[in-house]
């Protein structure tokens, strides 16, 4: 087993005002991989990224990034890292190429350097038709991609991404997820941030539920969605045959849903299970409006851990709001 | 590698090329953004104009000698005092817009030194200020200002005003990093600003304020910046009895390096240090 990349460790953040961003955080992330943290507004997320990325001193616990701690070598971090925050924070009035040489130059590149770099990572990111032009006149998935292509200028070992995808087309959207995932596979550790949930399942190895700062879980997509339970068979039936349906499926433990409106039984063996189920309804002469087969998905996960959690208004110590 | 050991010689070329990109990126939003740039360059310049025109006829009485009865004399090198502290206002406005679009995170999460963006940032507005200022010279040359006091002294004026100019700079700088609002910031500057170089004397001789105010408009240091231009532009006899010509540039100079020395270490320790 490598090295952890990054290594959190009983992190505490407390604002002003006494709300704690952080409280007693901690988590391992192993090297190469993309981790998402998920959570939602106001969870800790961009707090922990801000931290991570040296922008936030941590009030106590501790951190390191790339073999480093934050607190005590930043610099040293900040030459392993890339950051892609919340907004595209490129310059409007250079071109994409400009945006992404001038990063270059600050990473410490010579002028040659980043513009052969910039040159490779406009073709990888296709934006090489449309790298001269002025970044005013991109749409916003454009944007993004010159954000992202910006921090990749330097090659970091570590890459921060803070909802990448927020307001992105979906097309675009793929085309983020499928650069993310080609960095991974070239080794780079992804930690992001994403208040959506296929985007975790789709695209994290690892997945962190944070709310309130504190750690609710953690684990690969399949191992949460275990954790909440198998699939059941989902039955909407006319509204007088409830209990004659009920007795009908008793074999198969079937209950009426909290809303009164469906049957829900447990499915362990899948289709198997729905197959019987549709045998037993056949035989009592019952034919439902509708039936699905219903596998948890980290909605169900998400939504069992945070359920009236987040109440309170957003906290994000990021000097602009989400 | 770690910091120590990175020699001093590279550190301090490490920061002259990120301040020299940053430089650039700044200026060719002036060039490629030119609206903002054309609008603010109008700006003092329309100004400049009313104040000679609506003013001008009813000051000349209070006009001190060397003015040769003309307040085109008395207003230039005013207005190019006052041109220098308006010309920071920008400083503080940019920085604001980059901490609010997130590309101040960004600087701050690269492994660049931490005085560059500052640098840059005051250097770039200092470029543009220097245009502003020579545009409103060449326009008072075209209405009738003459230099007395040879091209050394109308150099060494323009200097002077730039260099505070620049020393104000770094104290919006300041402002635009500790204060979040970007109107906020805005009503700030004019609050202190305006009241600052009306009771001065950049439009008007001081001498019919009343006593009170008059200590403080003979001391306040736009009043030295301004009586150090006109020293320089026109000749002693532009200056107010017992001041001289080097007395006032060197009171000019130790303004500027004393709002250097505070505000600098100020703003580059507000940038470095972490968001709350």
């Amino acid at each position: 087993m490598d090295d952890p990349v990054i290594t959190v460790d009983e992190v505490t953040k407390q604002f002003r005002d006494g709300t704690k961003a952080l409280d007693r955080l901690s988590l391992t992330i192993p090297p190469g991989i993309i981790y998402g943290l998920l959570g939602p507004n106001g969870a800790g997320k961009t707090t922990l990224i801000r931290i991570l990325a040296t922008l936030l001193q941590l009030d106590a616990g501790t951190a390191r990034v790339a073999g480093y701690d934050v607190t005590d070598h930043p610099a040293q971090v900040r030459d392993r890292i890339g950051l892609a925050g919340q907004f595209a924070a490129v310059d409007d009035h250079l071109t994409g190429r400009e945006n992404i040489t001038m990063i270059g130059r600050l990473y410490g590149l010579t002028r040659r350097e980043a513009a052969t770099r910039a040159a490779r990572i406009v073709d990888r990111i296709h934006l090489a038709d449309a790298a001269d032009r002025q970044v005013k006149t991109y749409s916003g998935g454009m944007r993004r991609r010159i954000d992202l292509a910006a921090s990749l200028i330097g090659r970091p070992q570590v890459l921060f991404l803070d909802e990448p995808t927020t307001g992105v087309d979906p097309a675009s959207r793929q085309d983020l997820w499928r650069l993310v995932r080609d960095l991974a596979a070239e080794g780079t550790t992804v930690l992001l941030t994403t208040q959506y949930l296929d985007e975790a399942d789709h695209l994290a190895d690892r997945i962190a539920v944070i709310d309130h700062g504190r750690l609710l879980t953690e684990g690969t997509s399949t191992e949460l969605k275990d954790r909440t339970g198998g699939a059941v068979v989902e039955l909407t039936v006319p509204a007088g045959q409830h209990q004659t349906i009920l007795a009908a499926l008793r074999p198969l433990a079937a209950q009426l849903a909290a809303d009164c409106d469906r049957i829900v039984l447990p499915a362990p063996d899948g289709p198997a299970t729905l197959r019987h189920a549709l045998r037993l309804l056949d035989q009592a002469d019952i034919t439902p409006s509708d039936v699905a087969l219903h596998r948890p998905t980290l909605d169900d996960v998400f939504l069992a851990l945070t359920q009236g959690a987040s109440t309170e208004p957003e906290r994000e110590p990021a000097g602009r709001i989400a | 590698m770690t910091t120590a050991a990175v020699p001093t010689t590279r550190r301090l070329r490490r920061t002259l090329v990120h301040t020299g990109v940053i430089t650039r990126r700044n200026l060719l939003a002036n060039v490629r953004l030119p609206d903002v740039l054309i609008l603010s360059t109008i700006q003092p310049v329309v100004f400049m104009l009313m104040f000679l025109y609506v003013f001008g006829g009813a000051i000349q009485a209070a006009l001190p000698a060397a003015a040769q009865g003309e307040y085109i004399y008395w207003l230039i090198p005013g207005i190019l005092a006052q041109s220098a502290v308006f010309g920071s206002a920008p400083t503080a406005y940019s920085l604001n817009n980059d901490v609010t679009k997130g590309v101040l995170d960004r600087f701050r999460s690269l492994p660049m030194a931490r005085s560059a963006v500052l640098a840059g940032r005051t250097l770039s507005d200092l470029v543009r200020s220097a245009f502003i200022l020579s545009l409103q010279l060449a326009v008072g040359i075209l209405l009738g200002f003459r230099w007395q006091n040879g091209l050394a002294g109308l150099l060494a004026a323009m200097a002077v005003a730039l260099a505070f100019g620049y020393a104000c700079s770094w104290l919006m700088a300041y402002i635009g990093l500790t204060i979040r609002n970007s109107e906020a910031i805005q009503a700030a500057i004019y609050l202190v600003v305006f009241p600052m170089t009306l009771t001065s004397s950049v439009f008007l001789p001081t001498q019919t304020m009343p006593g009170w105010l008059q200590a403080f408009a003979e001391h306040q240091p736009i009043t030295i910046i301004a009586n150090a231009l006109r020293g320089l532009t026109l000749g002693q006899g532009a200056l107010p009895a017992g001041h001289t010509i080097a007395g006032e540039t060197l009171l000019a100079i130790a303004w500027t390096a004393g709002i250097l020395a505070l505000f600098a270490p100020l703003a580059i320790r507000s940038y470095g240090r972490n968001a709350q």
